[in-house]
């Protein structure tokens, strides 16, 4: 057989057999590892299609029928359960807050970070240096060390179970990474323009409006992302600092200890929970990774 | 970069600032640029630091001052040491097994056209809050191979190798059937060829009985066989047992085994709708008969993952399924900076690709490697979430980790703020020395 296929070559032009045989060898080498890849994508995608196809299924079928069975002879999917938590009072409201949470808690600590990180970058004070180190520590503080005497401070100052005392919260505890990450980058942009502009005598807050915000929008963007992917995605300080006020997290988690009793409403209400974010991260997928790597590595 | 800068100011930034009045103006804007995230910080961040510290040594109420007695809960309870226990678990497992994972990624995906769909479907989880991911892997870890996808997928593979029995459950209806360790029961009496076998069975469950089943009829002798009957020995009012009888019906599908003196199987036969059964030439000596353990086997039942026993490497699993996608990105990144003239080098001088991998690319990419592993230690420390999604409230002691520990110490029913406090000033000090390696990474970029 080698000798027939050796007969063939020669036959040939010898240029183009070569290069097409070391093309399929190349393949041939290469496909367990496709196969490899294939089969843990899919690993990784199962869960999430799991969830889906569960929150498909109507009420009397849940519990009986695992979701890989659901297109089976007659389809058994429907939108019902989609609809029932869209008139469903408590996961509406629920959702709601979360937007309104997710979206405070972002621009405002945005915000705050943004005119922290300018003074650490551009601004001249003493003990600049060490202050900025002093920040970065705080990064590592668990917010465990906070729950405590917050919850008591918002009782006593009467802000308990608002969104508001939630907003604060978030904002708080995204600084430190906020302002780490806004620092590092707006002390790249080219110190010659802000020197010119202030030889032509802007004022501080003028060059930060209109010359480090605008420039410094990537990063913004980046943190943007993460600050709203926290928040939204928070569930222990909202379980801890309210009661009433229930985002999605908590709405779920207090319809858990039922769990199979009532898959019909977690399983759709998880999915929304889910696929927000996941949206968030597959418009904005670049500015995601590079916040990362802005963050992680250095 | 920031050494460039102070080359170019002028030597006065040097001078105390009261030497200048434009240095107060200039201190005063900064001042006011830092002071939203002053608030902040100090509100929110420092002062429940200090107060948490200080509450840490107070009781319940926080009335009574107790000194360390919290802290000596913390180390006696078995809630909180079980809590302790599994939070060096996860420490142990998660953090290299994430690092690991993500680098077999990264390298494998280094030289694929569709890298980029394979790092977008791994990566995914990580936009996901680990509640809704815990919500997820429950679904996926139900016991129930009906439900809960990993066991179905299991008993699928299960099931090949020994099918579930026709019967799940039957007991001799006399003294003639025994019952064999292996679960097979046998006849007491050994036969030979031409004699008749008779296997009653009871308690079988009436919705067990195939429906193609048919009376039984007790078989005729053959000379040079063994004939038989497996049936349901029972009927309404009771019967005789031993009997062949009126409305009893016969077994199909049961196996029976034929045995010889020295309890080597020689043949097996599958019983017929009437629950007859037939062994042709059979050769002289004595036999035993009898009804195989296959017969019985139970049906998959599934793995409890949610189980006392299992819950903490489930939400492990879990947890690897959310991070691994993290680890994975960032290593490529790393990776795509490697120098390539130090792997061509290596490998002109006659490097394997196994030597080239572990020699130039893993000591390369030491530093990354090592981000991944200390962000997953810190995560680590602080896992909540996922665990209270992916563990019922029965197990939740079993899974138990310092920060739920806390949470349930301070929030979740227990009201206890003093000891609340003990557990997370301890979960404070184990993150602390990192805060040492990220401080001195940190200056060392500055290049203080």
């Amino acid at each position: 057989m080698t000798a027939a296929t050796a007969e063939a070559e020669a036959a040939r032009p010898p240029v183009v057999e070569e290069r097409t045989a070391t093309k399929v060898l190349r393949w041939l080498g290469k496909a367990p590892i496709h196969i490899l890849l294939v089969f843990l994508g899919l690993l990784w995608l199962v869960p999430t299609i799991g969830l889906f196809l569960t929150s498909l299924f109507a009420p009397e079928d849940v519990n009986n029928i695992g979701w890989w069975k659901i297109f089976t002879k007659p389809s058994l999917a429907t939108f019902q359960n989609y609809q029932d938590i869209y008139h469903n009072e408590s996961i509406r409201s629920a959702i709601v807050t979360t937007i309104i949470i997710s979206i405070c808690g972002t621009a405002l600590p945005i915000l705050v970070a943004s005119l922290a990180g300018y003074a650490f970058a551009w601004l001249e004070f003493p003990g600049r240096d060490w202050i900025f180190l002093g920040v970065i520590a705080l990064l590592v503080v668990p917010l465990q060390m906070a729950l405590i005497p917050i919850f008591s401070l918002y009782s006593k100052v009467g802000i308990f179970d608002t969104k508001l005392s939630l907003i604060l919260f978030h904002t708080a505890f995204g600084l430190p990474f906020a302002i780490f990450l806004l620092r590092n980058f707006f002390i790249g942009i080219p110190k010659e323009l802000l020197e010119a502009a202030r030889i032509d005598g802007a004022s501080e807050l003028r060059i930060f409006v209109r010359l480090i915000l605008p420039l410094g929008l990537p990063a913004i963007a980046s943190l943007a992302i993460f600050q709203f992917l926290w928040t939204w995605n928070d569930l222990i300080v909202a379980l801890s600092l309210a009661r009433d006020t229930q985002p999605i997290t908590v709405a779920i988690f207090s319809q858990l200890r039922q769990f199979g009793a009532n898959l019909e409403l977690i399983a759709p209400a998880a999915f929304v929970s889910l696929a927000i974010p996941l949206a968030v991260f597959f418009a904005f997928q670049r500015y995601f990774v590079q916040g990362l790597l802005a963050g992680s590595v250095k | 970069m920031s050494g460039a800068s102070a080359t170019a100011e002028p030597p006065v930034r040097e001078a105390p600032p009261s030497a200048e009045p434009g240095k107060w103006r200039q201190y005063a804007i900064a001042a006011a640029f830092l002071a939203p995230a002053a608030f902040f910080l100090g509100v929110w961040i420092i002062y429940p630091m200090i107060k948490t510290i200080i509450r840490s040594f107070y009781g319940r109420d926080g009335s009574d001052f107790v000194g360390i007695d919290n802290y000596r809960t913390l180390f006696s309870s078995d809630t909180l040491v079980r809590a302790i226990e599994n939070n060096a678990i996860w420490v142990i497992v998660v953090p290299a097994a994430v690092t690991a994972l993500g680098l077999l990624y990264a390298v494998l995906t280094e030289r694929i056209r569709w890298a980029v769909a394979f790092k977008t479907v791994v990566f995914m989880p990580m936009a996901v809050s680990a509640f809704a991911a815990g919500v997820t892997w429950r679904i996926m870890y139900q016991q129930e191979p009906d439900r809960g996808a990993i066991n179905a997928g299991i008993g699928a593979v299960k099931g090949v190798f020994s099918p579930t029995g026709v019967l799940s459950e039957a007991a001799p209806s006399s003294d003639a059937l025994e019952q064999q360790p292996s679960g097979a029961l046998t006849l007491a009496q050994p036969l030979q060829a031409g004699d008749v076998a008779l296997l009653g069975l009871t308690r079988i469950r009436s919705e067990e009985v195939p429906e193609i089943a048919q009376q039984a009829v007790e078989p005729e002798s053959k000379p040079g066989e063994i004939t038989g009957v497996v049936w349901r020995d029972f009927k309404p009012g009771g019967g005789t047992p031993g009997k062949v009888e009126q409305e009893e019906l016969g077994l199909p599908g049961v196996t029976v085994e034929l045995r010889d003196s020295n309890g080597e199987a020689v043949e097996t036969a599958k019983t017929a709708d009437d629950g007859s059964f037939t062994f042709r030439d059979v050769s002289q000596g004595d036999y035993t008969v009898g009804i195989g353990a296959s017969t019985f086997a139970q049906p998959f039942g599934g793995v409890s993952w949610l189980g006392s026993k299992l819950i903490t490497p489930s939400i492990i699993i879990s947890y690897i399924w959310i991070w691994a996608g993290f680890a994975m990105v960032v290593i490529a990144a790393g990776l795509a900076a490697i120098s390539r003239e130090t792997l061509e080098a290596a490998r002109t001088d006659g490097a394997t690709e196994w030597q080239v991998f572990w020699r130039v690319t893993v000591p390369q990419l030491w530093p990354v490697l090592t981000v991944v592993f200390i962000t997953l230690l810190i995560n680590v420390l602080k896992v909540f979430d996922i665990v209270l999604a992916v563990a019922p409230q029965s197990v939740q002691d079993d899974a138990n980790v310092i920060a739920l520990a806390m949470w349930r110490t301070s929030f979740g029913g227990v009201s206890d703020f003093g000891l609340g406090s003990a557990i997370a000033v301890f979960l404070f000090l184990l993150v602390l020395p990192i805060l040492a390696i990220q401080i001195r990474r940190f200056r060392r970029e500055q290049g203080a």
